[in-house]
């Protein structure tokens, strides 16, 4: 096919559907929290309240729009849609299927663009989001927000280490960058979060707290940190510039998610199943993992209390990214002698 | 701990920070989630951390002390139900107590049997609700704190229900009156407030499994908000605040009121002196107030719960010469005092002057010593941990 054509096709389904996910995943937190918290949750429009999403989005829609009279208009009304737009590009990367092709090998399929630094293009892309939320934090001329934002950046660039790292681990374990071949490395070798012993495990876990410090979840939620800082660098917006930065964070989970589930659990293979099912089984395996991540957010999310700031960057620089390091210098001790 | 560690000095010191930095100015409140109501901090931020607070009471002033003067003994009861809106049972068994020692009522034993299960009741609904409102505080409205609040609210749920049971109110009861009470328990309450707290009282093992076992948690409180022993007890800290500091004091064992000469109580003390010692405290007396009630509901006495007539006349009650009191009880926040200057010719049915001592005010003292050297994600865990509750702070 032709790779404008294929991008463009690929491309606009990847939207579609991160955009459905992303309006049915707040729909999925509230029932999931509901049912945490011995309530009922959305249960009035549509069956069991699934339309409750679209209703927002018309009432944040119509809402008023208030401009701070001394906020910096051009990077205020800029700020909320940068981070959609880079959670979205940064998915393209991601294989949602696969099969065994006749000679053994697994074949990615379903991905918009298979490049061939597939891993440093999402980390270059996770590391931009630092800036328009700093551009919200700073735009909005409240305090709140500038504390917010700053406590954004300190995040985002610490965390930023600790996600390197551990996403180098699959990389330098399997020697591509691209993730269509890190996938098909597992579905041929066992997937790597049990391959390399211990540390697998571990570089997903950290890889996966990493990604939850960058798309801010309890216990990691201290720029947002409502009780504390109102709402954190949302503070000045309102109607629908606040519901898109609330939508690019369901997506920021949700991507979180998928690049876990594709670089440590395997993408859309399954043992012993992907071999006897046909092929459009890959994507339903790749939904259900990244489904189990998606839930595993909201589980923590919704039962634990958050850090404080500088603990929060105690825990990084302490403890992830020492280890991190060790573990990548494990990884490569291990491919150089030979016994990966 | 008491007495050795270093005080903070509340007061914006030169000395203490770099002259040539900016200081930032950030009024937390009185429009904020996290201030309990409408109290306003004004924080003074080196980067994100605090030089100097200053508690700004009074948003919710509403001149209840000088209502007070212009109403009789018998319609006063229910205007403080609003002042601690948390635990107004035992708001109305504050004054009621005053007025009662200052008209020299005698109150019949059922009543004051009735008046501590109550109080004990009305401590478990309170520090329910504190506890939920703590870890909202730290564990964000949008998170695991709210789930935690819901959990204690469903539990607090039982206990308005027993009170609406009583009383027909679910919030503001005015079921104590001077001499006694007026609602009598009715038929199979006991057996309600037995199912009700042995089903809150298993249940406060899942809230330590929630929050004591948590790491997070304890990182959030241990060494947050320290208040040593001689501060807490120089800002007049009382209840489970100057417990929390390792301060023994509690008045329903050191000064008994009600029939607390007749039960006696284990008074939890906590020696951490920070949060994670008050929260400690306030976990500990849920535990007690719940046995106490168990406890109390089969034994109460049988008799008369009113030693007056049960009748709402404006000048039921009258205090024949000017005298003045001063009472203190045991709230769930600590001691709850009442001075009352009244009687005489000219003012017989009302007081000529209330004043009320509410513990909360006291605590919102120790905010500038607690909160300086901390972060701001550490200011709504400090005020959390101090239980304020503003209707009663302002009056």
């Amino acid at each position: 096919m032709n790779p404008w054509l294929h991008g463009a096709v690929y491309g606009a389904g990847l939207l579609g559907f991160m955009m459905t996910v992303g309006a049915l995943a707040s729909w999925y937190e509230r029932k999931f929290t509901a049912v945490v918290q011995n309530r009922l949750g959305p249960n009035v429009v549509g069956p069991f309240g699934v339309y409750q999403p679209i209703a927002d989005a018309i009432k944040m829609l119509r809402k008023e729009e208030i401009i701070p009279r001394d906020a910096d208009r051009p990077l205020y009304l800029l700020a909320p849609w940068i981070p959609t737009f880079l959670v979205l590009i940064s998915a393209a990367a991601v294989p949602f299927g696969g099969y065994y092709a006749a000679d053994g090998h697994w074949q990615s399929t379903w991905l918009v663009a298979d490049l061939d630094l597939g891993v440093l293009w999402l980390l270059a892309v996770s590391g931009l989001m630092v800036f328009p939320i700093w551009m919200a934090g700073w735009s909005g001329n409240n305090k709140y927000a500038l504390l917010a934002g700053m406590r954004m950046v300190a995040q985002g660039i610490s965390y930023e280490i600790p996600m390197v790292l551990t996403a180098l681990v699959p990389v330098i374990a399997v020697g591509s960058m691209s993730i269509s071949d890190i996938v098909a490395y597992q579905a041929e070798h066992g997937w790597l979060i049990w391959k390399l012993p211990g540390i697998g495990l571990v570089a997903f876990v950290f890889f996966y707290l990493a990604s939850l410090a960058e798309s801010n979840r309890i216990p990691f939620d201290i720029p947002e940190a409502e009780s504390e800082l109102v709402g954190g660098v949302l503070v000045e917006y309102t109607g629908m510039r606040f519901g898109i930065v609330l939508l690019s964070e369901y997506l920021h989970t949700l991507v979180a998610s998928i690049v876990a589930s594709a670089l440590f659990l395997g993408g859309g293979h399954m043992p012993f199943l992907s071999a006897m099912l046909p092929w459009w089984t890959a994507p339903i395996f790749m939904l259900l993992k990244v489904g189990a991540l998606f839930f595993s957010i909201y589980w923590v999310r919704w039962s634990w209390v958050r850090y404080r700031a500088d603990q929060l960057m105690e825990l990084c620089w302490y403890w992830m990214v020492p280890i991190s390091l060790a573990m990548v210098m494990a990884t490569a001790l291990m491919v150089t002698g030979g016994w990966l | 701990m008491s007495g050795t560690t270093t005080r903070v000095n509340p007061h914006l010191d030169i000395e203490r920070y770099d002259s040539d930095a900016d200081l930032m100015a950030l009024n937390m409140g009185p429009q904020h989630p996290s201030t309990h109501g409408v109290l306003r901090i004004k924080l003074f931020l080196d980067g994100e951390v605090i030089i100097k607070a200053v508690p700004y009471p009074g948003y919710l002033h509403r001149g209840v002390e000088k209502l007070l003067e212009k109403l009789t003994y018998v319609q006063i009861t229910p205007i403080v139900d609003k002042h601690d809106y948390v635990s107004p049972m035992i708001n109305e068994q504050a004054i009621n107590v005053a007025f009662e020692k200052l008209a020299g009522v005698e109150v019949p034993r059922r009543a004051r049997w009735m008046r501590t299960l109550l109080a004990e009741m009305q401590r478990v609904a309170s520090h329910l609700l504190w506890l939920g409102t703590f870890v909202l505080d730290i564990g964000g409205t949008i998170g695991g704190g709210a789930s935690l609040m819901m959990f204690t609210f469903r539990e607090r749920e039982l206990i308005l229900d027993l009170f609406e049971e009583l009383t027909g109110a679910r919030f503001h009861y005015n079921t104590h009156m001077v001499g006694g009470n007026r609602h009598d328990i009715p038929v199979g309450w006991a057996q309600h407030v037995r199912e009700a707290f042995t089903l809150i009282r298993s249940r406060i093992a899942d809230y330590h499994q929630q929050c004591t076992a948590n790491a997070i948690f304890l990182d959030r409180t241990v060494n947050v908000g320290v208040i040593p022993a001689d501060l807490a007890l120089e800002l007049g800290l009382t209840g489970p605040n100057l417990r929390g500091s390792g301060v023994d004091h509690d008045l329903r064992r050191d000064a008994p009121f009600h029939a607390y000469d007749e039960i006696p109580v284990n008074v939890a003390v906590h020696g951490g002196c920070d949060s994670f010692g008050r929260y400690m405290v306030r976990m500990a007396e849920l535990e007690e107030s719940c046995r106490l009630v168990l406890d109390i509901v089969d034994n109460v006495p049988e008799g008369p719960i009113c030693s007056l007539k049960p009748v709402k006349t404006p000048g039921h009650v009258k205090v024949a010469e000017r005298r003045q009191v001063y009472v203190g009880i045991e709230s769930p926040r600590g001691e709850l005092g009442t001075w009352v200057i009244g009687g005489g010719a000219e003012r017989g049915a009302a007081p000529y002057r209330c004043k009320i001592r509410p513990p909360c005010l006291h605590a919102m003292s120790a905010l500038p010593y607690a909160l300086v050297g901390h972060t701001i994600s550490d200011v709504v865990a400090v005020l959390g941990s101090l239980d304020p509750i503003m209707g009663e702070v302002d009056r």
